[in-house]
């Protein structure tokens, strides 16, 4: 069949360029790169693309040969069936690795193609359990999970925040998921859950729950979504004259969140994320500046992730000594090395060890880091 | 019973919003028998346009003061949506008049994801935040129910609204016209009315109202975005049929019962349901309203127009 | 196959049994040609099998019988997750998939007969709007149904579907035949969901030319009439009604099976709206038209990709439109255009029951 042959040809051809002791490899990325994420998977794309330049400055030999890196970025525009086949086209073109995806719904379908084709896959971003609790043999991620993140959450606002927690979320995957973490460990740490409420995705109006909860008397509401619903939820807090203390995830974790609030928000508003902030990772300053440099832009949030990712892949084949997925596969659960988020190494189901996460609050107009 | 108290209120103020868009959905319907798919769309375009006057009112002409601001963009959301609700009667609507009935339906989705398209591309695809030029802070609680001067603003705008719009139906020459062509086309043109000027006038009086409504909306909840017609839309389509479709004082009613089934719904169904259910199933309640009504009694709680009308 | 034939330019009118075996060669070489162009081009084009199984689901509805369902993504939502809940380690059973797929196509029928029975005595555009209604009620039940008892498992979805396994091959291994020539389980879906969408064709057309498919087109026309000439409006209603439900229902199945992930999230209004404008766009009650529009559309946002961004990156150096947004615009269009000035679609229906027999006459002559 036709495929066979250009394969054929291709490894001829390869034979004559090898004798030149330099080896292609090719780095898939994927994440959205179109849309109203754009932003976010070009910071993982670039991410790569500086650990990419950095290794190549320095030189990455393995098995004795010169390796040169090349990148593939494909657009997965947060969409979960985009993101099978943006997977198979990157298994196609025969990639050695992939960083990605950005969303935890893309991620997963396409894990599944991944690990047909025996790639390994880092995602830098996606935070849904399910992801690494595939039993799939090469899927690991560089960021701390919902798990974490959740329990980070429940942990903080019952026994910082105060007793009574109040838990709202948006039924989508990611909120839900959050949401069923944090109830268990605001349970676990003696706090009392005053009620679970529930919205959509796509809601504006909260008053209904809102009063509901407020009949319930919480210290603390806690949601579990996206900035979009946790802007407009806080200023109908206020509008009902409830006084709480209030704490989303990574979700409302943003800018646009405190633009979205106006002047509902106060020192009462709390978010986490997973890592440490940038200024506090290990590498984080000089990344930053370097990062800025090459690219012209701010690192958003998931660069550094990416850009351990990468290296994480890097030393995997360097300790295989083959650029070969299945040579080098192994050993990525194996690896162990400072890099810029922190020391990089996985457990046994390809989650990062030590997986920060940072409580964040609002002071002076933007999210401060504490603790 | 503040509880209670409260979540009426909430019900009331989101019902009027309901119901200022049901006067649209019922107008047209009234006198076509279209299901202006577009309208909750018209919605989100007026709001969108009222936000960009406002930015560039509050950059070129800081010292208008709020409610001259307000007024200003007010005005100009109306007089787009006018013309828009105008244009697409035109365009889109007119040709199908006597076409098999699916064909004005289906036109009629392609228009309402055409101008969400097109706002994406205008406005993208992020929330905005809504400027705050009439106060969403608490008043001092009476009985212990907290209400905004932007929600009492919303409930005395659409209560004048409504009033006006009956005024118009009912005591103006124009409204005789309108109410003759809903009875039969060919006979009001057959007795001198202009039935196109008339149904046009519809759409514009509609779109207007839809204009009005999208900026009390994100007055109210200080956002606007490209998707945000479409719920709200479909809401109100479901007052207007519970209302008695046809009905301008159906529609009212019809929001104003939507909106406090909503909130005492999602307030209470976990109690009410032992449990079993609860505010997850919020959205659900317009949706199966709208079906019990239909099968039931297709005629709405006021009635009058007979729903197999040819 | 007659009608796909047909609408072949030049050749279907001058030789309609050649345009057959073109059509015949075209369908069996797709994949192929395809995977020249990368593996992906071939799950596209499983996708689009899928999106023309669905598509001829719903002609069969509004097509034939004249009925506007904008709900119909419910029933692939029920047939995709019937198949999940017995084919799953989600309630750990594990039945085969010729059970399942017969089980997921009986699930969507019920709920199309459930539904139908009482609303189908609805107006059209009425019945447009609670079928919508219905499809949103289907979704946020799927997507709430984890509690008090996890019967769907919530927004999570199910994962970890059994691919389809037909005795005891599975059809998502590969097949190593030598060394370098494997054949892909891209492939073998593609051919199963060929064998299915074959299946169907058939099927539509024989009931298009039956007793049933003329009553359904006698009803699109007239109903009154239809019923004064004694045709049971309502049950003839209900059969296509739960007719295309069913077919609903095995696309979906085949869709568990072949993504292995179900999720509340792939049921949404839009995925409705999205078949809809394809026949729309194909031409409503014509089978040819269907398909076509099928295939065109679900290859649509593809092209977009590979067309739209290069284009746009060459003019002004920047991606301004990004092909998502395009391919709302696109299709927006397309509904709007397609009623007003092609109301009988791409490919319209050649004549008014498109009765392949007469065809084939006009075509001699």
């Amino acid at each position: 069949m036709k495929p066979t042959l250009i394969a054929l040809a291709v490894l001829a051809f390869g034979a004559s360029a090898a004798q030149a002791q330099e080896v292609v490899v090719k780095i898939g990325v994927a994440a959205p790169l179109t849309g109203t994420q754009a932003h976010l998977g070009k910071d993982i794309e670039n991410g790569v693309r500086l650990a990419v330049e950095d290794a190549q400055a320095k030189g990455v030999v393995v098995a004795g040969k010169k390796v040169k890196f090349e990148i593939q970025a494909e657009d997965d525009q947060a969409d979960p069936r985009t993101a099978t086949t943006v997977a198979q086209r990157l298994a196609d073109s025969n990639a050695k690795g992939v960083i990605g995806h950005l969303n935890s719904g893309a991620s997963i379908p396409a894990s599944r193609i991944y690990n047909e084709a025996g790639i390994p896959q880092i995602s830098p971003a996606s935070t849904n359990p399910k992801l690494t609790q595939q039993n799939f043999k090469a899927t690991f991620r560089t960021i701390a999970n919902d798990v974490q993140q959740g329990t980070a959450i429940g942990k903080y606002a019952s026994t910082k925040l105060g007793k009574r927690v109040a838990i709202v979320d948006d039924r989508t995957a990611y909120g839900q998921g959050l949401a069923d973490e944090v109830e268990k460990a605001v349970k676990a740490n003696g706090g009392q859950l005053s009620g679970r409420e529930f919205t959509s995705d796509k809601a504006t109006d909260f008053l209904a729950i809102l009063t509901r909860i407020k009949a319930q008397k919480p210290d603390v509401i806690v949601f579990s979504g996206m900035d979009t619903q946790a802007g407009p939820m806080l200023k109908q807090i206020k509008q009902l004259g409830l006084d709480v203390k209030f704490i989303t995830g990574d979700g409302g974790c943003t800018g646009e969140m405190i633009k979205l609030a106006g002047d509902a928000i106060s020192a009462n508003a709390y978010c986490t994320q997973p890592g440490l902030p940038l200024d506090k990772m290990p590498g984080g300053k000089t990344f930053n500046e370097r990062f800025k440099k090459r690219f012209n832009a701010d690192v958003q949030v998931y660069a550094p992730y990416a850009y351990d990712a990468t290296f994480a892949l890097l030393e995997a084949m360097k300790a295989a000594g083959s650029v070969e997925p299945a040579k080098y596969a192994p050993f990525i659960g194996k690896v162990n090395f400072p890099g810029v988020i922190g020391n990089v190494s996985f457990d046994a189901k390809g989650d990062i060890k030590e997986g920060a996460v940072s409580v964040y609050q609002f002071k002076g107009g933007k999210w401060d880091a504490i603790n | 019973m503040e509880t209670l108290l409260q979540q009426t209120v909430n019900g009331l103020v989101v019902g009027s919003v309901y119901a200022l868009i049901a006067l649209g959905y019922t107008m047209v319907y009234g006198i076509l028998g279209l299901i202006n798919f577009a309208h909750g769309d018209v919605l989100m375009v007026g709001a969108l346009v009222a936000l960009t006057v406002v930015q560039l009112l509050q950059t070129h002409a800081p010292d208008l003061g709020p409610v001259l601001t307000l007024l200003v963009s007010l005005g100009v959301s109306m007089l787009v949506c006018m013309i828009m609700g105008y244009t697409i009667e035109r365009l889109a609507y007119r040709r199908l008049r006597n076409a098999p009935r699916l064909a004005p339906l289906i036109t009629a989705i392609g228009v309402s994801f055409l101008l969400q398209t097109l706002a994406m591309i205008i406005w993208g695809r992020n929330y905005h935040t809504f400027p705050q030029l009439v106060s969403t802070m608490p008043l001092q609680p009476v009985a212990g129910v907290f209400i905004t001067p932007v929600q009492i603003t919303i409930l005395v705008v659409s209560a004048l609204l409504m009033v006006g719009l009956v005024l118009l139906v009912n005591k103006t020459r124009l409204g005789r016209a309108m109410r003759a062509t809903a009875e039969n086309h060919k006979v009001a043109s057959l007795m001198g009315v202009d039935t196109n000027k008339i149904i046009a006038s519809t759409f514009i009086i509609g779109s207007a109202l839809a204009a009005v409504a999208g900026v009390m909306f994100s007055s109210n909840y200080g956002i606007a975005h490209y998707a945000m017609g479409f719920m709200p839309g479909l809401k109100a389509f479901t007052a207007a049929v519970l209302g008695g479709i046809g009905n301008l004082a159906g529609a009212m009613l019809g929001g104003l019962v939507l909106g406090l089934v909503e909130s005492i719904g999602a307030g209470y169904i976990e109690d009410m349901s032992f449990g079993f259910l609860n505010s997850s199933y919020q959205d659900i309640f317009a949706f199966i309203i709208l079906g019990v009504v239909l099968i039931f009694r297709p005629t709405g709680l006021l009635g009058e127009r007979v729903s197999d009308r040819a | 196959m007659n009608e796909l034939a047909l609408a072949i330019p030049y050749l279907g009118k001058n030789n309609p049994k050649a345009a057959r075996w073109v059509v015949l060669l075209i369908a069996l070489v797709a994949p192929m040609i395809a995977i020249s162009f990368g593996r992906s081009w071939v799950r596209i084009l499983d996708f689009a099998m899928l999106y023309v199984l669905l598509a001829i689901g719903l002609n069969l509805v509004v097509g034939f019988a004249g009925l506007l369902d904008l709900g119909y993504i419910a029933f692939y939502a029920v047939g995709a997750y019937t198949f999940a809940f017995l084919g799953s380690p989600h309630f750990d059973i594990h039945l085969p998939f010729w059970i399942v797929l017969p089980m997921g196509a009986a699930a969507a029928a019920l709920a199309g007969i459930i539904l139908g029975l009482p609303t189908l005595r609805l107006r059209g555009d009425y019945l447009a709007i609670v079928t919508l209604g219905f499809g949103e009620i289907i979704r946020i039940f799927m997507n709430n149904l984890n509690y008090p008892i996890n019967i769907t498992n919530g927004p999570q979805g199910i994962n970890g579907i059994d691919p389809l396994v037909l005795f005891g091959w599975d059809l998502s291994r590969p097949i190593p035949v030598t060394d370098d020539f494997i054949i892909n389980p891209l492939f073998l879906y593609y051919y199963a969901f060929l064998i299915c969408v074959a299946g169907a064709i058939v099927l539509v057309q024989r009931l298009q030319v039956s007793r049933i498919g003329r009553a359904w087109a006698a009803i699109r026309d007239d109903e009154l009439a239809a019923k004064a000439i004694g045709i049971n409006t309502r049950n003839m209603k209900l059969l296509a009604f739960s007719l295309g439900a069913t077919f609903g229902g095995v696309s979906g199945g085949l869709f568990a099976a072949f993504q292995g992930f179900v999720s509340p999230e792939s049921f949404s209004l839009m995925e409705s709206i999205a078949v809809l404008t394809m026949i729309v766009f194909g031409g409503m009650g014509n089978l040819a038209g269907v398909i076509v529009g099928a295939l065109l559309l679900s290859a649509l946002p593809e092209v977009l990709r590979h067309v739209a961004i290069p284009i746009q990156q060459a003019l002004f150096n920047d991606v301004l439109l990004d092909p998502e947004v395009l391919r709302m615009l696109l299709l927006s269009l397309a509904m709007i255009f397609m009623m007003l000035l092609r109301p009988a679609g791409m490919i319209p229906a050649h004549s008014r029951y498109s009765r392949p027999e007469l065809l084939g006459q006009e075509a001699v002559k």
